[in-house]
């Protein structure tokens, strides 16, 4: 006889046989997809900061870039496809683990005390979506044209400059940069917890790296619009 | 000693709560927890009023049985340390104590400070268990068990279920308990033949009992009264993981069983 839970378990509670969950119908499934497509935006992140700091090399230079990427359409269309699935399923289990989230827990504590947990790790259910808007203005600001600034297609240097020195827009950039880091700090290293790696040696060592590359990639990508602010980048000769 | 509790009235399930302030100037600093709210139950009972029920039984932190926030942290103040052996002198004389149950969607509040944690004795059941041929005993050392895993099984093993990751995870989330228990029984040879099957079983059924997703927050294993680690629960995802790729259609024998 085969042996089952049902005619091995010596157990008073009854229980019908788990349920049968499907990996992407779990919460550790859930999770996996959001580490996996996680990292990659991570990675895109890298290199699409590594790009734009091309900016400090002048006009020329980041126009140049510019140009450079749009006659390698292979590369910009599967970048944009990859990201679009990426963001997509990111975003999907985000709305379902909110839902599971909410209900866990449907009376609240009058008092509750977090012990060692950190800010960022606690707000990733706001970090994100805020980063998901911040996207959606972005891409209206530099890639459509539609974010209020002066925009021409041509001139890409010339579209950040005018886009930054508006002080709310570039406040507001590096304010959702900051959220950024936090999402980042907290979820590089998760990552690796979610997908089932921690070791008492490494896992430290991953926090420590995850809240370094969280804290570069602000500064990176928030140097942008400082500079500008600053007048260190602007519109000259052209 | 002088202390103020508010204390988390809820006369059954369904009913709603309260919190509810007593004073009693009968404490004792040698006193626990549980102790003290013993005094207070005596003192309630003495002006007719009910006691407030919690729950309990060893007294000597090895069962499972207490627990319950104080001031916002699951089992108190004092890490790696149960309600029941929490003394009152970790507090000020004059403190005021907010006193809730555990709060989880998948452990109802039974009456005041006592919830119903039988979704975690699902969990047990769904997988945590070895099957093992109940005969004459093997010769001794038959086994052999690397030091640093039975160390580990034997860590993983510590958990007592008394649910105070549940109750300090912002998700409500039993990651650190199913993870605990999955380890415990995978990192031994035991616990091999039956490792996939039970971390399929046990992760679902601790999805299917409505428990919240884990976000790797670790308030869990600050409050945990035993130290288990996050590592568990990476554990059970790696497990996981791989059980849910390896796992192949019901077949013959194992369909008619079942
Ligand atoms: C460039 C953009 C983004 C990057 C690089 C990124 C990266 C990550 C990574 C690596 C994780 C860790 C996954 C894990 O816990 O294993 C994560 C978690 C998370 N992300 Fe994002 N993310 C981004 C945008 C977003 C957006 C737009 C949203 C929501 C609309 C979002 C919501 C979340 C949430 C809620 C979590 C936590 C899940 C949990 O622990 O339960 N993220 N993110
Ligand atoms: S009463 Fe047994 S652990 Fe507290």
């Amino acid at each position: 006889m085969e042996l089952t839970q049902k005619n091995m378990s010596t157990s008073a509670v009854g229980i019908a046989g788990a349920p049968n969950l499907r990996f992407w119908n779990t919460t550790n499934g859930k999770k996996a997809i959001m580490a996996v497509t996680g990292v990659i935006l991570a990675g895109f992140l890298v290199g699409h900061l590594l790009g734009n700091l091309q900016i400090f090399l002048g006009r020329d230079a980041f126009n140049r870039y510019a140009e450079n990427l749009h006659n390698l359409p292979a590369l910009v269309w599967g970048t944009r496809v990859v990201l679009l699935l990426a963001v997509g399923l990111h975003i999907w289990s985000t709305v379902q683990l909110a839902d599971r989230k909410s209900s866990a827990r449907p009376v609240a504590y009058q008092k509750y005390t977090p012990q060692t947990s950190t800010y960022a790790s606690r707000t990733m259910y706001m970090s994100g979506p805020i980063v998901a808007a911040f996207i959606v203005y972005h891409l209206m600001h530099f890639t459509f044209g539609t974010g209020g600034t002066e925009y021409h297609y041509y001139d890409p240097y010339g579209n950040v400059v005018a886009g930054f020195k508006v002080l709310p827009i570039a406040l507001a950039y590096v304010v959702a940069m900051g959220l950024l880091s936090m999402h980042l700090r907290h979820g590089l290293w998760s990552f690796f917890q979610s997908l089932g790696l921690n070791h008492p040696a490494y896992t430290p060592k991953l926090k420590g790296a995850a809240a370094v590359i969280a804290v570069l990639i602000f500064l990176g990508f928030a140097s942008i619009p400082v500079a500008v602010l600053l007048g260190a980048v602007k519109q000259d000769i052209f | 000693m002088r202390l103020t509790f508010h204390i988390w009235r809820q006369p059954n399930t369904g009913a709603p709560g309260k919190m509810e302030r007593y004073e009693s100037a009968n404490m004792n600093p040698d006193m626990s927890m549980l102790e003290a709210l013993d005094v207070l139950n005596e003192e309630l009972m003495g002006k007719g009023t009910e006691p407030v029920v919690f729950e309990h039984d060893c007294r000597e932190g090895i069962c499972g049985s207490c627990g319950f926030m104080i001031n916002g942290v699951a089992h108190g103040p004092q890490s790696k340390t149960t309600v029941c052996q929490l003394t009152l002198r970790h507090f000020k004389d004059g403190e005021e104590l907010y006193l809730e149950p555990w709060r989880a969607n998948s452990f109802p509040v039974l009456k005041d400070l006592m919830v119903d944690r039988s979704a975690f004795d699902r969990i047990i059941a769904a997988g945590g268990y070895v099957s093992v041929p109940a005969g004459s005993p093997q010769d001794a050392n038959a086994l052999l068990i690397p030091k640093t895993e039975a160390d580990r099984a034997m860590d993983a093993a510590a958990c007592i279920g008394c649910g105070a990751c549940v109750a300090a995870c912002p998700n409500a989330s039993a990651s650190l308990f199913t993870g605990a228990k999955i380890s415990h029984l995978g990192l031994l040879p035991q616990g091999q033949p039956e490792r996939n099957e039970r971390a399929l079983r046990m992760v679902r059924q601790m999805n299917g009992e409505g428990f919240g997703q884990c976000g790797n927050i670790g308030e869990c294993e600050a409050v945990c009264p035993k130290g288990i680690t996050l590592e568990n629960i990476a554990r059970m995802n790696a497990d996981f993981l791989k059980a849910s790729v390896c796992e192949r259609p019901k077949s013959g024998a194992a369909e008619d069983a079942a």
